[in-house]
């Protein structure tokens, strides 16, 4: 046995299965997180990554299974389990939800205040320091409706981040993004990285979560049919369904030159 | 014609008219009051409510905004008291008649602004607030409630606007309000043109003054993304 | 409460009441109208007008916007109307009516809140659309008549349905000034009649049920015109 097989994982999900207007969305899906570690979830669209995500913070509750923070499991029923489990576990979403009321800087404030019972001014201050991490100190004042796509999901980076979360999701968080503003966001994602953050990440950037991710978890029709290192699922000859969707996605998006690299490792 | 248009101003219209002002504001002001109460309920109901409390708010939102005020004030003052359940009978005096009248009827208006602003929220928002720890309680609260309200605030500040000139429709069941009072001076003094041309500066004074405080209103809640249109 | 006999009151009211119904649709047509071929070029002097011109269609719409439809028709009718049919220059030509004072009573407001939609409708449009018609060498009032204006009247036919339902509740405020319309006979019935309640509701369906054809029909204009691709939204 290893040390850290001995060390519970930040997160962990034991045969979830979620049922949606008749369709198997979710079908005994398990996954840990260990501390630090960065997986990466690919599969085509409808297969289900963000109604996994979502089952993990109790946003969509799931029909079976358990959810075990650190080990404990979480009672998907009790109101203060639950947003203290939220509180604990950071969420991107691929459409940002900004508070579209609030500057960027009360959007990352709101929480600590009403959440964690802050006061305004230290709140103010955490929030402050959070939005200087993702670069973004200098917009704080301005408006989701007057911050571009990018700073939007920086900000919500930010946001997360405040809460001092143990563990993030993050949902496609640069899907909704320009081309040309997805290198901002990827940054702050590989900065949180390297610190490391433990993550659990759904997207289509293939080449950038290779580069990351120690972990890539390919999902279909609601069940993770492949799971592995990415070096070991992109080697040309793997022959494994992750290359072949990443093969066809790359060349959509014309990242193939980029890919061809990589899976010559 | 014995006086000056001033002189009639001065010793007649403006004593009359100021005593029918005081009037309509006693009008107007629970009517507007009761109107945003039941708005805002029947608003609530017709977004988060069960099923069939939402089907029995729609059907009395069309029911008072398909029909004429006038036909629904008339039949408040008029035809209520014909109504008995076992032997009793509710007979409301002019002044409550039209508080009541006025407050349904702009209540299914304001509702719709309400609707409007609660469906206007997007559902990503609430949940964001949840996956931040927040309860549903604090996400309606620090949300929902200030979104909506912004995005209602306009609809619910011109049907009040509205409610200020429809008021006037109380001097037809014989509240003394300015436009009954006016009609009184006409009559008494055979001044047509300069009794109710007076009176409409009256009104036009009161509706000008209301949307000036709707705008400051609106602007001092205005943030980028909810900003008043310009009209 | 009897409800055989409230129901055989309504039911002999019934014709008397929808004989009011010919002047009600007179007076919603007539106002429609009026409000249309004023409201059309108010909207096109606000946008496209000189700002002096501007100024002045804002001071027409606040005015007829601020003065309560009530109020309108006593200036009208009692007032300026019963003043112009006094001189010999318009004696004769029926100003004296409550009809006509109603119609345009109705039909100035009406201007006042249509110019407000077809002004949306106007500055809705993507300004592409007036520069790719200059470039072809239109004059603006061109452009106006052939581009902009067959697109804003488009668009802005679901406001026109809201505004057919305005007018057609506030027609019944002409009753005051004797234009014997659904809510004057209603009104002339419950008290002869000492029936009240049953009137009022008829009064009530009778305008419900206008309320919804006239709404249909303009659904139907709607559709009947409509451009493959050519939404609120698409062009918004
Ligand atoms: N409320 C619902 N009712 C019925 N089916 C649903 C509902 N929500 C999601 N689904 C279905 O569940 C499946 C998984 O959806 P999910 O959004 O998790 O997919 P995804 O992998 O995130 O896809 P994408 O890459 O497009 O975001 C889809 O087939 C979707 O149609
Ligand atoms: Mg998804």
């Amino acid at each position: 046995m290893s040390a850290e097989s001995l060390i519970p994982p930040v997160l962990e999900a034991r045969t979830l299965g979620k049922t949606l207007g008749g369709n198997r969305v979710l079908d005994a899906v398990s996954l840990a997180l260990p501390k630090g570690c960065v997986k990466v979830l690919i599969g085509p669209s409808g297969a289900g990554k963000s109604t996994l995500l979502q089952c993990l913070n109790f946003l969509i509750p799931p029909d079976s299974g358990t959810i075990l923070l650190e080990g404990r499991e979480v009672n998907g029923k009790s109101r203060r389990e639950l947003c203290a489990l939220r509180q604990q576990v950071g969420m991107i979403f691929q459409d940002f939800n900004l508070f579209d009321h609030l500057s960027a800087l009360e959007n990352v404030r709101v929480a600590l205040m009403k959440v964690k019972g802050m006061s305004k001014l230290d709140a103010g201050e955490l929030a402050l320091a959070e939005l200087a991490r993702v670069g973004l100190a200098d917009k704080a004042a301005l408006y989701p409706a007057n911050l571009s796509g990018g700073q939007k999901q920086r900000v919500a980076i930010a946001r997360a981040l405040a809460m001092d979360p143990k563990v993030m999701l993050l949902d496609e968080p640069t899907s909704a993004l320009d081309p040309e503003l997805i290198g901002e966001v990827l940054a702050v994602i590989r900065d949180l990285a390297q610190n490391g953050m433990t993550m659990i990440v759904a997207t289509h950037q293939i080449s950038f979560s290779a580069s990351l991710a120690d972990e890539f978890l390919f999902m279909e029709k609601g069940r993770v049919i492949e799971s592995g290192s990415p070096t070991e699922l992109l080697r040309r000859d793997s022959g494994s369904r992750t290359l072949a969707f990443c093969a066809k996605i790359s060349e959509l998006s014309g990242e193939a030159d980029e890919m061809g690299a990589e899976s010559l490792i | 014609m014995s006086t000056t248009y001033l002189e009639f101003l001065r010793a007649e219209l403006v004593p009359g008219l100021m005593e029918g002002l005081w009037t309509s504001i006693v009008v107007i002001v629970p009517s507007a009051a009761l109107g945003v109460l039941i708005g805002v309920l029947a608003g609530v109901l017709r977004v988060y409510g069960p099923r069939p409390v939402q089907r029995l708010t729609e059907a009395y939102v069309s029911l008072f905004r398909g029909t004429p005020l006038v036909v629904q004030v008339f039949f408040w003052y008029f035809a209520l008291p014909y109504i008995s359940l076992g032997g009793h009978s509710i007979v409301l005096d002019a002044i409550p008649a039209s508080i009541l009248a006025f407050g349904l009827c702009s209540g299914a208006y304001q509702s719709e602004y309400i609707r409007g602003g609660l469906n206007s929220i997007k559902r990503g928002q609430i949940r964001a607030a949840l996956a931040l720890g927040m309860t549903t309680r604090q996400a309606v609260q620090s949300v929902v409630l200030p979104q909506a309200f912004r995005r209602a605030l306009p609809g619910c500040g011109n049907e009040i606007i509205y409610l200020i000139k429809y008021s006037s429709l109380a001097s037809i069941i014989t509240v003394g309000e300015l436009t009954g009072t006016a009609t009184t001076i006409a009559k008494n003094s055979w001044r047509n043109i300069e009794v109710f041309c007076t009176l409409g500066v009256y009104y036009l004074t009161l509706v000008t003054l209301a949307t000036w405080l709707l705008h400051l209103a609106e602007d001092a809640m205005s943030v980028p993304g909810f900003e008043r249109h310009k009209s | 409460m009897d409800f055989t006999v409230a129901y055989n009151a309504a039911h002999e009211a019934l014709p008397y009441m929808l004989g009011g119904v010919v002047w009600t649709v007179g007076l919603i047509v007539g106002a429609m109208l009026l409000g249309l071929l004023l409201g059309v070029p108010l909207a096109v002097l606000h946008v496209y007008g000189p700002w002096p011109v501007r100024r002045a269609v804002s001071v027409y719409v606040w005015l007829f916007r601020g003065i309560p439809i009530l109020v309108q028709m006593y200036i009208f009718y009692f007032g300026l109307l019963s003043w112009l049919s006094g001189m010999p220059l318009f004696s004769g030509l029926g100003l004296d009516s409550p009809f006509v004072a109603a119609v345009l009573v109705l039909g100035l407001t009406s201007s006042a809140y249509q110019s407000q939609i077809f002004r949306g409708a106007i500055q809705s449009l993507p300004a592409g659309q007036l520069k790719a018609a200059r470039a072809l060498g239109m004059t603006d009032p061109q452009a106006i008549r052939a581009v902009i204006l067959p697109q804003a009247l488009r668009l802005a036919i679901p406001a026109w349905s809201n505004e057919y339902s305005i007018l057609l509740k506030d027609s019944a405020l002409a009753f005051t000034i004797g234009v014997v319309e659904i809510m004057a006979r209603m009104r002339a019935i419950a008290s002869t009649t000492h029936e009240p309640v049953s009137m009022t509701f008829l009064a009530g369906i009778i305008f419900f049920a206008l309320t919804w054809v006239g709404v249909k029909a303009l659904s139907l204009l709607e559709n009947r015109v409509r451009i493959a691709g050519y939404t609120r939204q698409g062009a918004a």
